[in-house]
């Protein structure tokens, strides 16, 4: 039988199973046989904060959904166009995202009366009309699995763990995708097991023989390799390109990079990355708690290090006291939040804008801190070093508020040229025979002498207590407390200077409505602002990547157009300081999900907004 | 030090190297002024804190070690007014995070020698946690707790330390909660150097310090120390010369532990587990215990640390424990070195490229 292959543009994938089922494997590896193709890609998991929540339960519904394009794409897509649906509780939690007309891929097996009951289906949705709109591949996936490995020497329970993998053989046969990469890793993953290693390839070929040779499905898909730039790529998440950015901040400045941290979701794989770095000088320390972890990691920079700690927002909470007095000894230190879903315990697992005021203002007296935000996850590279950049330079601590779908979301990354990465000047101080001022500051910058132990000549005690300007003694002086509040205020005010000005993108010149976002939202934001120039309506777009100073030309580009949409995953907090800063009566858009925007739902805002002229 | 020393983790032996071996010298002979600053001393007048000052200001140039590689690290209270008295690097940080501080601190730098000052409200309650984390870890940082048994730099409020039924501002019908005892503490929190002396015996503190600073890893010293003004006199039979040598157990490693004015008391095991009190005279000497600090087995160690009473019947003081176990810096700077030496020095651009890449012409 010849069958018929089938061009497309792009193709939106969601797996979805029990979270014991093995989806996030699945679609990782489905990501890295797309990104080796070529495509462009963006990714989204969506998964359970519960190890094994209860079995077939929608609680323990696990999902990893994926956008690949034969052209640039800026977001995991809205809905998916094939859902692989493991269970009855995958089904029925994710159903509801599907549009008409799209692929179901079933696995039969597992639509027992008891899986069924236990989400409360009353009948059988493969059996009866009820998914009549979509196009239903109704499969003994399990059952299909474990014949393929008959003749393995493995129990049955290993055989049917395997059916994630028959499912990724079939998918890959129905996108033409390549088999090496993911067989290379099955070679990898399970070397010390080899007979479940060989069971786990038999599967993912059973998989794809299996798309070639039945009538279940008659078109194979096509999407062509995108165009990027030329240059060496990888796929990369949110947390590992943090962390990669971390080591290149210690490479670039010469300064060995300290991590004090506390296991905490979604955050720790920051942690595990660079517990495996220590031939780069790395030194990590899991804390007893997320005090004593950003404690240890500003003792570190007070020796010279570059001291970083790695959290999410209820570890920022416990961390307060110790930033504010990073703030006070003006010693630098990078925070890194991985904000997620609060208020307090909250959705781990899930994603969310809200830490912006925590970062801004969360803590006692006047505490400036500088933040900074990524924009995608590739993007945290970049923030990373940023980050380190400004720390040191103006010896402060800095806030990077990355979030939970940057951290686990993935896209293709054009690898930089390590030698065209910014150098960070650490500029220790050495004696030079004068009276040494601790808090004597350079005055362009105003931060203050970095000198650390070991350095001779320049002995003297730092602290919370408020020191006199200059010499850094104990203080209670009226005068001299409101010069150094001011002090610090002006040294964090300055960095405006120093980082590059908001960026407008208005490509017809004629937008009169300008949308304003930052850190992870600028995916959705340029999908929808790209589908309302495709309608024919201008619109202007700029993101934030400093949130705190903001950048010089801010307040001009507030008032260079008539409304400003400021869409957030939260009430409105950055709307709050643009509204009390500058005086402009911004449009907040709020969606508070746990989830990131959809494309389509922005574009209306957006053209609500321009429509409301 | 023990040759029956326990080896760290991983099968990963100490170096053999003390706790200063990697700290610089001083190319001059230092004295007490070397380690004075110009900071006018904000202590009560009469409190113990001056005696501590002066005795480890006088100790430090036994040392020998360069000024600028000694860092002192104290958290909040009047004992951690500290390190602005001290001519050395310095840092006040906040209430009861010194350890978690110093621990940063210590881990990346080997070349410093760091100490901790903190109190009993600092280190056992708001800091409790990060305390016996050092002391478990074996950090090598000389931790020094000033025990007033009181909150003094609050203005009087009972402390983790004070006796039961203790009326203070904040229980005038006198405090309910059971006290630490630090000593029980720290050998619980498998500590390796574990002492106690008297803020008005400059020797023995001395002493006591002379040890700590050599020992490597975290070294708790725990400090008998006034408050003259919100808790005179807490420790006063162990300073009266009428009654003090009755009551003051003097450890020393490797001796009999017996005290008393003619040293005619001293200890037995008793069939309970724990220590009696006896009339030397009265047993054959070698049913008494003698002090074995450097034993691995804590037990011995702990059950003198159980000898206190608040009656002051009897207190042990000096080195409880003091036995060898690599240091938590010293296994980390290992693995780095072991990483380095595995796998070469980190290369940036070959670790951005780890993983399935792609090439796009």
């Amino acid at each position: 039988m010849t069958k018929q292959v089938q061009q497309l543009d792009r193709v939106i994938i969601r797996f979805a199973g029990d979270s014991g089922d093995g989806m996030q494997l699945t679609g990782d590896r489905f990501t890295q046989e797309t990104a080796a193709f070529g495509n462009d890609l963006s990714t989204l998991p969506n998964f359970p904060a519960e190890i094994r929540a209860p079995a077939g339960t929608l609680p323990g519904v696990s999902s990893f959904q994926l956008h690949f394009a034969d052209h640039d794409i800026l977001t995991p897509g809205d809905a998916p166009n094939v859902l692989v649906a493991m269970n009855p509780a995958a089904l029925k939690a994710n159903l509801p995202d599907l549009p008409r007309g799209a692929d179901l891929i079933i696995n039969t097996d597992e639509f027992t009366k008891r899986n069924l009951a236990k989400v409360g289906y009353t009948g059988n949705p493969v059996e009866d009309d009820s998914l009549s709109e979509y196009r239903v591949h109704a499969l003994p996936l399990t059952s299909m699995t474990v014949n393929a490995l008959a003749d393995f020497d493995i129990s049955k329970k290993d055989a049917e763990r395997a059916k994630n993998m028959f499912a990724l053989g079939l998918l890959s046969w129905l996108y033409h995708r390549p088999t090496e990469g993911t067989i290379a890793f099955l070679e990898r993953k399970f070397a010390r097991k080899p007979e479940i290693m060989k069971a786990n390839i038999a599967a993912f070929r059973a998989g794809w023989n299996y798309g070639e040779t039945t009538e279940a499905f008659s078109v194979s898909y096509e999407v062509k390799p995108a165009e990027h730039e030329p240059g060496l790529y990888r796929n990369i998440t949110g947390n590992t390109a943090l962390a990669y950015g971390l080591v290149a901040a210690g490479e670039r400045s010469g300064l060995p990079v300290f991590l004090g941290s506390y296991p905490i979701t979604p955050a720790s794989d920051i942690l595990h990355e660079l517990s495996r770095h220590k031939r780069f000088g790395v030194r990590t320390f899991q804390a007893e708690d997320e005090i004593a972890a950003v404690g240890a990691a500003l003792g570190a920079s007070f020796g010279g290090s570059l001291g970083v700690t790695t959290t999410s927002g209820p570890g920022i909470a416990l961390k307060s006291e110790t930033i504010g007095l990073a703030v006070a000894t003006e010693l630098p230190l990078v925070i890194i939040d991985v904000q997620r879903a609060g208020p307090s315990t909250g959705m781990p697992t899930k994603t969310e804008q809200a830490d912006l005021l925590q970062a801004m203002f969360g803590r006692n007296g006047e505490a400036p801190v500088p933040v900074v935000a990524p924009r995608s996850p590739s993007d945290c590279f970049d923030a990373a070093l940023e980050a380190a950049r400004i720390a040191v330079k103006y010896r402060t601590p800095v806030v990077v508020l990355s979030d939970g779908y940057l951290a686990n979301g993935s896209e293709p990354w054009k690898l930089p040229d390590v030698d065209s990465l910014p150098t960070i000047e650490p500029g220790l101080a050495t004696a030079d025979g004068g009276d040494f001022q601790p808090f004597g500051r350079d005055p362009e910058t105003l931060a203050r002498p970095w000198a650390v132990p070991g350095t001779p000549g320049l002995e003297h005690r730092i602290g919370g207590l408020e020191k006199a300007d200059g010499s850094g003694n104990i203080s209670y002086d009226p005068a001299n407390h409101d010069t150094m509040v001011r002090l610090r205020q002006a040294k964090v005010d300055g960095i405006a200077r120093d980082i590059e000005p908001l960026a407008v993108d208005d490509p017809s010149g004629e937008a009169r409505v300008l949308v304003l976002g930052w850190g992870g939202t600028y995916g959705a934001i340029s999908a929808a602002v790209r589908r309302v120039r495709k309608a024919g309506r201008p619109v202007a777009q700029a993101h934030l990547r400093h949130l705190n100073p903001f950048p010089a030309n801010i307040a001009e580009v507030l008032r260079s157009y008539d409304r400003v949409l400021v869409p957030e995953i939260n009430l409105g907090q950055l709307a709050l300081l643009l509204r009390g800063k500058y005086l402009v009566d911004v449009i907040s858009y709020n969606r508070v999900r746990g989830l990131p925007f959809k494309a389509e739902e922005l574009a209306g805002v957006i053209q609500d907004v321009i429509d409301s002229e | 030090m023990s040759e029956n020393g326990v080896n760290g983790a991983n099968g990963v032996n100490g170096n053999g190297l003390g706790a200063l071996a990697l700290v610089p010298k001083a190319d001059q002979k230092q004295t007490l002024k070397d380690f004075k600053t110009d900071q006018e001393v904000r202590w009560c007048p009469g409190c113990g804190d001056y005696a501590i000052l002066a005795a480890v200001q006088s100790f430090l140039p036994e040392l020998g070690l360069r000024r600028e590689n000694i860092v002192f690290v104290s958290g909040i209270g009047c004992s951690s007014r500290f390190p602005y008295y001290m001519n050395t690097y310095g840092f006040h940080s906040i209430h009861g995070r010194a350890p978690a501080i110093a621990t940063g601190l210590a881990v990346s730098r080997p070349d410093l020698s760091v100490w901790v000052v903190t109190g009993d409200g600092d280190a056992l309650s708001i800091g409790g946690n990060h305390l016996i984390h050092a002391l478990r870890r074996n950090v090598n940082l000389k931790i020094l707790l000033f025990n007033n048994r009181i909150y003094g730099l609050t203005k009087g409020q009972y402390s983790p330390t004070s006796e039961i039924g203790k009326i203070t501002k904040s229980t005038p019908m006198g405090s309910l909660d059971t006290p630490f005892n630090p000593i029980s503490l720290a050998i619980g929190a498998e500590a390796t150097f574990v002492a106690r002396t008297i803020d008005s015996d400059r020797k023995h503190l001395q002493s006591v310090l002379r040890e700590a600073a050599q020992h490597k890893g975290t070294a708790l010293v725990e400090i008998y120390q006034n408050c003259n003004i919100f808790n005179d006199g807490a420790f006063e039979p162990l300073k009266d010369p009428q009654v003090r040598d009755d009551i003051t157990i003097r450890l020393e490693h490797g001796q009999p532990v017996v005290f008393g004015k003619d040293r005619q008391k001293g200890l037995r095991r008793s069939p309970s587990g724990g220590f009696e009190v006896v009339n030397v005279a009265d047993v054959d000497p070698s049913d008494l215990v003698v002090h074995d600090a450097h034993n691995p087995d804590p037990s011995q160690a702990f059950a003198l640390s159980r000898l206190d009473s608040p009656s002051f019947e009897h207190t042990p003081i000096g080195i409880f424990r003091n036995v060898q176990r690599a240091s938590y810096d010293e296994l980390l700077r290992a693995q780095v070195e072991e990483a380095v030496e595995r796998e070469g020095k980190g290369d940036l651009a070959a670790l951005l490229a780890s993983g399935d890449t792609w090439r796009v012409d």
